[in-house]
C-alpha cells in the first residue's frame, strides 16, 4: 500500500476508534508560520519546530474537521484511482458535499496545506496539482521528459527556443537532464530574463537561465534544486534591490517558507548565493532608485525581528539595514541606465568575478 | 363671537402717522392706558395655556377636568370612576362633559373654583397633585365663553343627605369674577360627585397627540382608577382599573428654604401670622429647627425677634442668602407617591406586547429644595417596531405629557444616555433607534414645567441626573436581555452547526475505512452525544405574542387608528378630484 494512503487510513481509523470510546477525536498538523521553524545552516533550509496545532472536534471546529476529513477521502480516492486534481478542481469537487462545501478556493487551498502538513507530505503526493506555472528556461540544458501516450523519452533542447522558452512543468519528478552549463542563473522578472536571451548570454557565460517571475512556484523551486543536485551545478539569484526580492523570492527559493515548512526538505535550494542587486550595488552603480514604501520597510523590520534566515546571516541583516538607511530600492531593469546590454556586457561578468560582492 | 374675530378686534394695528408727527402729551397716553381686561391677558396668553389651536383646546380641557377629578379622588381616598363623553354639535363646536365620582365641592366654593381664573388651593401648597396653578379649569370654562357664549354647567354633590348644586357659570372677563347665570338644587342619584359641561370651539383628531391618546396614557398612569369615554363619534371606550389599591396619599409639607425665590419669600412674610422672624422661619419652613433658623438670622444680619412685617425687600434678599449659607437638611420624602415600579410595568404591558419589561423607582431627590422620584419603564422587542426611534411616554405627577416632547427635560435625559451599550442604537445625543418604548415618571411636589402649558419639564441637572441614573438602571436590564438572547442564537447556532456537519465527517470516516451503513449512523449518534451531552437545557428565547397577559389590542391601538382613516379620506378626496 501507497505510504501516503496508510497515513490517511491510519488517521482515519484514529479518529474512528477515539470515537467508538466516546473520546473527543482530535486533528493535529504542525503550526506553518515563521514562528515555527528554525534556521541551521549545515542542514540549509527551514525545518520545523515542534509546535502543532490540534483541533479537537467541537461545536466550532465541527465544519472544519468534516471539511479536513473529506478532503482526506478524496485524496485517498485519487491516489487509488491514480488520478490528479488541481487546486481548483479539488474546490469544485467540494460543491458535492453540500453543507460541507467550500465557499473560496482559498478555504480549500488552506485544508489542503493542513492535510499536506498533517502528514508532511508534498501535495502532489496527495493527488492533488497547482495550475501555476513553474518558470521559463533557456540555456544549455536538454530535459528528458516522456510522452504521456506512448511513454517514449522525448529530449528537450532548451537551446532551441529562438526567443522563446521551455516551460516548467507542474511536476518535475520524473524528469532528467544532461548539461555542460557552468551555473543557474534564476531571474526574477520576465523582463530581465528576455533581455538577456536577446544578447545571447547564456551562450557567451555557458549557463542556463531561469525566469521565477516573483516567488518561484513549488515546482520550479524543485526543477533547480533537482537540476543543480544532479548536474552539481552552482545556483545564482538575480532580483531587484527590495525586500520582495530579498526575503520573498531569495530567502524563500534559498531555505522555503514558514507556510510550508513541512516540505522546505525537497524545495529548498540550500546552495543558492545572491547576486544582485545588493544595496552596495545601488551605491557602486550609481542605480536609479525609488523610495522604500511603506510595506517594504515592514518587511525589512519584519525580517530583521523575526526571520531565523536573517538572524542567521548576519551579512543580510546588515543589507537589510543599510537599505533601511538608504530609504530606496532599485530594479533590476534600472541597470538600463547604463546602457541596454550593461547588464550582460559588464554588470553580471563583473560580479561572477567578484564573490565577495555576493550575499549569502 | 369667536375666539379668532374677538382677536381681530383687539389688535387693530394703530400706524403711526407718517406725514405729520405731533408730540404726545401724558394725558392723551393716559387715555390709552387702561386696565387689560382678564380675557385679554388669556387671548394674548392663550398659548402659555394650552390653547394654542383648536385640537389642543379639547385635550386641554379633558386634561384639565380629568387632572382636578383624580386630585379630588386621590385627597379623599376614593377609587376614581371617571366618565368622559365628548360630543360633536358641528361647526367645530364640541361639548366635553366630564362627571367623577370625587367628594364633590362645597356650594360656595364652587363658581369660585369654576368661574374665576388663578383660584385653586394648590399653588400655596407644596403637595404632590397633577393640578397645581389653579388655573386649568376656569381658562377651559372663559376659552368656552368666548368661543360659543354659553356658560358652563356644573353640578356638585358632597354626599348622601345633601343635595346636589347646580350652577350655570361665566366668568366676568373685566373683572375676573363668577358670573352666576342659574342657581339651583337638583336631585341626583348619585352619592357624591362633580359633573361639569363645557361647550368650546374644538377639532377633534385622532393620533399621537388627541384626547383618546391622553386618555389611554392616563389609565396607564393611573391603574386605580376607571374611565369610560364616549368620543364624538359615538364610540365608547372602557379603561377598568388594573388595580383596588388607592395610591398611599402624598402629605403636604412646608416649602423647603433652599427653594425659595425672594418674590415668594416677601408674599410669605405678607402672609404670615407669626409674630417674629425665628418663629416665621420655624413654622412656615420645613427642616427649620431653632437652631437653623438662628444660624440663618445670624448670616442675615437679622435680629431674631424682628416682626416679618418690619422685614424690607432688602433685609428679605439678606435672609435668602443666609439661607443659601446654612446647611440645611434635605426635605421629607413621604410627600411623594410613585406609581411603583410593578404598576408601572403592568400598565405599559397593556399598551404595547413586547418580550422584554423592565422598570426602577428611584430613591427620592431633591432639586432647589423640592423632593421629586423618578420612575422608569421599559419595553423591548415582541411586535414593537424594529426601525426608527424609540417610542417615549412621559409623564409628570401622573399626567401624561403630550406636547413639546423635543423641549422636555426628559428627552434630553434620554438622549444623554449612551443607549448603545445597552444594545440599542443611537447616533450622538439623539433618541436611540430600535424596538423600544421609553417610559420616565417624575413624582414631585412642584414639577419644573417650562410652562403654564404643563407640557414640558425644565432642564435642572439634578432632574436630568437623577432621570438617567433610572435610564441606565432600566438600560443595563435591557443589556443583560439582550447580552442572554444573543448568547442563546449563538448556541443555536452552534447546536444547528453540529447537526449539520457531523454526519459529514461520518460519511468521510465511512469513504476512508469503507465501514457499513449501520457503522456511519452510530458514528453519527455517537459524535451527536458527545458533543451536545455538556450543552444543557436552552432558555426558550423565541417572542411568544400570547405571553403578556396584561396585552390588549384594542386597548393599544386607542389613538393610533385614525391615521389609517385620514390617509383613507385622503385618498378618497384625491380620488374624487
Amino acid at each position: 500500500m501507497n505510504e501516503v494512503l496508510k497515513k490517511i487510513v491510519n488517521e482515519a481509523k484514529d479518529i474512528f476508534d477515539n470515537i467508538k470510546r466516546k473520546n473527543k477525536p482530535v486533528l493535529k498538523s504542525p503550526i506553518r508560520s515563521l514562528s515555527n521553524v528554525r534556521y541551521d545552516s549545515s542542514d540549509g533550509f527551514f525545518e520545523l519546530n515542534g509546535s502543532m496545532k490540534s483541533r479537537t472536534l467541537s461545536a466550532n471546529t465541527v465544519k472544519t474537521f468534516a471539511q479536513t476529513l473529506k478532503m482526506m477521502a478524496l485524496s485517498k480516492e485519487l491516489i487509488e484511482t491514480e488520478d490528479i486534481a488541481t487546486k481548483r478542481e479539488a474546490y469544485y469537487v467540494s460543491k458535492n458535499w453540500a453543507e460541507a462545501r467550500f465557499k473560496e478556493q482559498a478555504e480549500s487551498d488552506t485544508v489542503m496545506d493542513d492535510v499536506e502538513a498533517m502528514f508532511q507530505v508534498n501535495r502532489e503526493q496527495l493527488g492533488f496539482t497547482p495550475e501555476e506555472k513553474g518558470g521559463d528556461i533557456a540555456g544549455k540544458l536538454i530535459v528528458i521528459d516522456k510522452n504521456p501516450d506512448t511513454g517514449k523519452e522525448i529530449r528537450i533542447d532548451c537551446t532551441k527556443f529562438g526567443s522563446g522558452a521551455y516551460s516548467i512543468p507542474s511536476s518535475v519528478e520524473e524528469l532528467k537532464f544532461e548539461t555542460n552549463a557552468q551555473f543557474i542563473l534564476a531571474i526574477e522578472t520576465a523582463g530581465m530574463f528576455q533581455r538577456l536571451v536577446k544578447h545571447n548570454y547564456w551562450k557567451k557565460s555557458d549557463c542556463i537561465l531561469i525566469s521565477m517571475g516573483g516567488v518561484p512556484t513549488r515546482a520550479c523551486r524543485r526543477f533547480i534544486r533537482r537540476l543543480s543536485d544532479d548536474m552539481n551545478l552552482p545556483v545564482y539569484v538575480f532580483t531587484d534591490g527590495d525586500p520582495y526580492g530579498f526575503l520573498n523570492i531569495y530567502r524563500t527559493l534559498k531555505v522555503g517558507s514558514g507556510n510550508a515548512a513541512h516540505i522546505n526538505k525537497y524545495f529548498c535550494v540550500p546552495k543558492a548565493k545572491f547576486i544582485g542587486i545588493t544595496p552596495q550595488d545601488i551605491i557602486d552603480y550609481k542605480l536609479p532608485t525609488h523610495p522604500l514604501k511603506d510595506v517594504d520597510i515592514k518587511r525589512i523590520k519584519d525580517g530583521i525581528k523575526n526571520d531565523p534566515f536573517v538572524k542567521h546571516h548576519k551579512k543580510w541583516e546588515r543589507a537589510l539595514r543599510q537599505l533601511m538607511q538608504m530609504k530606496v530600492r532599485a530594479e533590476q531593469q534600472a541597470l538600463a541606465k547604463h546602457g541596454l546590454n550593461f547588464v550582460a556586457s559588464n554588470y553580471l561578468p563583473d560580479k561572477m568575478k567578484k564573490p565577495n560582492t555576493w550575499l549569502d | 363671537m369667536s375666539l379668532d374675530s374677538f382677536s381681530e378686534s383687539k389688535e387693530e394695528p394703530s400706524l403711526p402717522d407718517t406725514t405729520e408727527r405731533k408730540p404726545v402729551k401724558a394725558h392723551e397716553l393716559a387715555k390709552k392706558q387702561r386696565d387689560i381686561s382678564i380675557a385679554e391677558f388669556f387671548e394674548k396668553n392663550r398659548h402659555l395655556l394650552g390653547f394654542d389651536n383648536k385640537r389642543k383646546a379639547l385635550l386641554t380641557t379633558v386634561k384639565e377636568a380629568v387632572d382636578n377629578s383624580l386630585d379630588a379622588c386621590d385627597e379623599a381616598s376614593i377609587l376614581p370612576d371617571l366618565e368622559i363623553v365628548m360630543t360633536d354639535m358641528g361647526n367645530d363646536r364640541f361639548r366635553i362633559s366630564i362627571e367623577d365620582n370625587g367628594p364633590g365641592i362645597v356650594k360656595n366654593q364652587i363658581p369660585k373654583i369654576f368661574a374665576k381664573l388663578l383660584y385653586g388651593s394648590k399653588f400655596h401648597s407644596l403637595k404632590q397633585n397633577r393640578g397645581q396653578q389653579g388655573i386649568g379649569i376656569s381658562a377651559s370654562v372663559m376659552y368656552g365663553q368666548l368661543t360659543t357664549g354659553r356658560a358652563a354647567l356644573i353640578k356638585s354633590k358632597i354626599g348622601v343627605g345633601h343635595p346636589a348644586h347646580y350652577y350655570e357659570l361665566k366668568i366676568d372677563t373685566q373683572k375676573n369674577k363668577p358670573e352666576i347665570v342659574r342657581d339651583e338644587e337638583r336631585e341626583w342619584s348619585k352619592d357624591h360627585g362633580t359633573k361639569i359641561e363645557i361647550d368650546l370651539e374644538g377639532s377633534y383628531l385622532k393620533g399621537s397627540q388627541s384626547v383618546d391618546e391622553y386618555l389611554k396614557q392616563t389609565a396607564i398612569i393611573n391603574p386605580h382608577a376607571t374611565i369610560i369615554y364616549v368620543n364624538p363619534k359615538g364610540e365608547q371606550i372602557i379603561f377598568p382599573r388594573a388595580t383596588e389599591e388607592i395610591p398611599i396619599q402624598p402629605n403636604e409639607i412646608k416649602p423647603h428654604p433652599y427653594g425659595v425665590e425672594l418674590g415668594i419669600m416677601i408674599k410669605m412674610l405678607s402672609w404670615t401670622v407669626s409674630k417674629n422672624i425665628k418663629q416665621f422661619l420655624q413654622t412656615e419652613f420645613s427642616r427649620v429647627s431653632s437652631k437653623t433658623a438662628d444660624e440663618i438670622l445670624e448670616k442675615a444680619f437679622i435680629p431674631p425677634k424682628t416682626k416679618p412685617a418690619k422685614i424690607s425687600r432688602d433685609m428679605a434678599e439678606k435672609l435668602i442668602e443666609g439661607i443659601r449659607n446654612t446647611k440645611i437638611m434635605m426635605p421629607p420624602s413621604n410627600c411623594i407617591s410613585p406609581i411603583g415600579a410593578e404598576l408601572l410595568e403592568k400598565g405599559l404591558k397593556k399598551e404595547v406586547n413586547a418580550e422584554f419589561y423592565t422598570s426602577v423607582t428611584r430613591p427620592p431627590a431633591v432639586y432647589r429644595g423640592n423632593p421629586f422620584i423618578i420612575e422608569a419603564a421599559l419595553a423591548y422587542g415582541g411586535t414593537l417596531k424594529a426601525e426608527g426611534s424609540a417610542q417615549i411616554l412621559r409623564f409628570a405627577n401622573k399626567v401624561p405629557l403630550l406636547y413639546q416632547q423635543g423641549a422636555c427635560a426628559v428627552t434630553e435625559s434620554i438622549g444623554k444616555t449612551s443607549w448603545r451599550s445597552y444594545g440599542l442604537q443611537q447616533s450622538g445625543n439623539n433618541i436611540p433607534q430600535g424596538p423600544c418604548v421609553i417610559l420616565v415618571h417624575i413624582a414631585s411636589v412642584w414639577v419644573p414645567f417650562t410652562s403654564e402649558a404643563k407640557e414640558a419639564m425644565a432642564h435642572y441637572p439634578e432632574i436630568v441626573k437623577e432621570i438617567k441614573l433610572a435610564l441606565q438602571e432600566v438600560g443595563r436590564n435591557l443589556q443583560k436581555y439582550v447580552s442572554k438572547k444573543r448568547r442563546v442564537k449563538d448556541e443555536l447556532k452552534k447546536r444547528s452547526y453540529i447537526e449539520k456537519y457531523i454526519p459529514h465527517v461520518s460519511e468521510a470516516l465511512k469513504e476512508i475505512l469503507q465501514i457499513s451503513d449501520i457503522e456511519e449512523q452510530s458514528i453519527t449518534e455517537l459524535l451527536e452525544e458527545l458533543l451536545e451531552k455538556n450543552r444543557g437545557e436552552l432558555e426558550n428565547m423565541e417572542f411568544d405574542e400570547k405571553k403578556n397577559v396584561e396585552y390588549n389590542e384594542e386597548f393599544a391601538n386607542i389613538g393610533k387608528e385614525e391615521k389609517k382613516e385620514e390617509e383613507d379620506e385622503r385618498s378618497t378626496k384625491e380620488d374624487s378630484e
